[in-house]
């Protein structure tokens, strides 16, 4: 198997962090500027840099596994 | 960089001796917290910039290496008893334990000075406020990167990812140093290196002087990532807070941009600082327990340094004094 382009880490009560070679982009197809290699995407909704994480999670209490969890 | 003004008997046997080629410099006790850590600062800028007219060779003298140690033993027993020792933690429980002190240190807005700078502070306030954090972010990232050569594997990895980010990734014009002096550019306030170490109290200094103990010692190593894993998870609410400041004083976006930065940029960070960077640092390390003790204390410093200096800006403006030691 080769390496994948680009990893997908859910870090624990925090966001997605997106490593590797990839775009970000609109549902219009306009490129979203990561601005640096590594970009923490935001799974707890709150923030205001979306779809950046901007630290928010940690205000609400943002709880979430690093891996699927099925009862 | 030019030499400060001593501020006590040890700054000033440096200042002086430093001013003549390399040799024995006599010894000297700190009087007080001001002569120690500006006397720390001058030993260690000697591995950073160095400063003017000064013989590059002092680096490595054997005298002043014995003076800076007696000092280091100062700074790091007033730190030992400053911040309470952690119980051991396994390492999977590192990073919630780190985010357990950050919690724990949190402080409602109106105590902090980052949110005093977001809503009542005065442009002479907030002047203030970048003439003190220009100490250490004019050379930001530089005491973490002593830490790449003591770590391996996945630590090094986390280490140099961030790192890399707070270097621009390769673009100087990216560098958060560089954010940084474009942003005092950008609000009229002396950009040049060390320009302002003069008018900064010890607290402020000790800001700094921390990182530099931590990442000149090898033995320090784990308080170097636990300190970096606890500045980057203290980051980017209090960068916003100042980016809001900023802007309500009328701030353009070149002036922001050094804020608006750090608070994506620190969102990832202190992902990667506390798993990774922590994580993978006692997860290699022979006594893990010994390291996540480390890793902890230095977390901890780096909230309690941070929050002296933060508190002493604060309680100068509630009242009515400028928080620098020469008023603008």
């Amino acid at each position: 198997m080769s390496e994948p382009g680009a990893t997908v880490t859910p870090y624990e009560d925090g966001p997605l962090l997106v490593r590797g070679s990839f775009e970000i982009v609109t549902p219009d197809g306009e490129r979203i500027e990561p601005g640096r290699g590594t970009v923490a995407l935001c799974r707890c909704g709150k923030s205001a840099s979306k779809p950046f994480c901007d630290g928010s999670h940690k205000l609400v209490g943002f709880r979430a596994p690093t891996a699927e969890t099925r009862d | 960089m030019r030499l400060p003004e001593p501020r006590g008997p040890v700054s000033a046997t440096l200042v002086d001796a430093l001013r003549r080629a390399p040799h024995a410099v006599p010894a000297a006790e700190a009087t007080d917290d001001e002569d120690l850590q500006l006397a720390l600062f001058i030993c260690y800028e000697l591995h950073y910039r160095g400063w003017h007219q000064v013989d590059p060779a002092w680096e490595w003298d054997p005298s002043l290496l014995a003076l800076r140690a007696g000092l280091e033993q100062r700074f790091e027993t007033g730190l030992r008893d400053l911040v309470d020792e952690h119980e051991p933690v396994a390492v999977a429980e590192v990073p919630r334990a780190l985010a357990a002190l950050v919690a724990a240190d949190d402080r409602p807005p109106n105590a902090t000075a980052s949110g005093y700078l977001q809503r009542h502070a005065t442009r002479e306030q907030f002047i203030e406020f970048v003439v003190h954090r220009s100490v250490y972010h004019l050379k930001e990232a530089d005491p973490h990167t002593w830490g790449i050569p003591r770590l391996a594997g996945r630590a090094k990895a986390a280490l140099i990812e961030i790192q890399l980010d707070e270097y621009g990734g390769g673009r100087p014009e990216r560098m958060h140093a560089e954010l940084f002096r474009s942003m005092m550019d950008s609000i009229g306030i002396d950009s040049t290196y060390g320009v302002h170490v003069d008018a900064v109290p010890a607290v402020t200094l000790a800001t700094s002087n921390l990182i530099s103990l931590f990442g000149l010692h090898r033995r320090l190593r784990g308080a170097l990532v636990g300190h970096l894993a606890a500045f980057e998870m203290t980051s980017s609410i209090p960068n916003r807070r100042y980016r809001d400041g900023l802007r309500r004083l009328g701030g353009g976006h070149t002036a922001t941009r050094f804020f608006d930065e750090h608070v994506e940029a620190d969102a990832v960070h202190e992902q990667i600082a506390a798993v990774d960077l922590c994580g993978g640092f006692v997860a290699a390390e022979e006594d893990q327990k010994a390291a996540a003790v480390d890793v902890l204390f230095g977390a901890a410093c780096c909230l309690a340094v941070d929050a002296a200096a933060s508190d002493h800006m604060l309680n100068a403006w509630h009242a009515g004094r400028s928080s620098l030691r020469t008023p603008r």
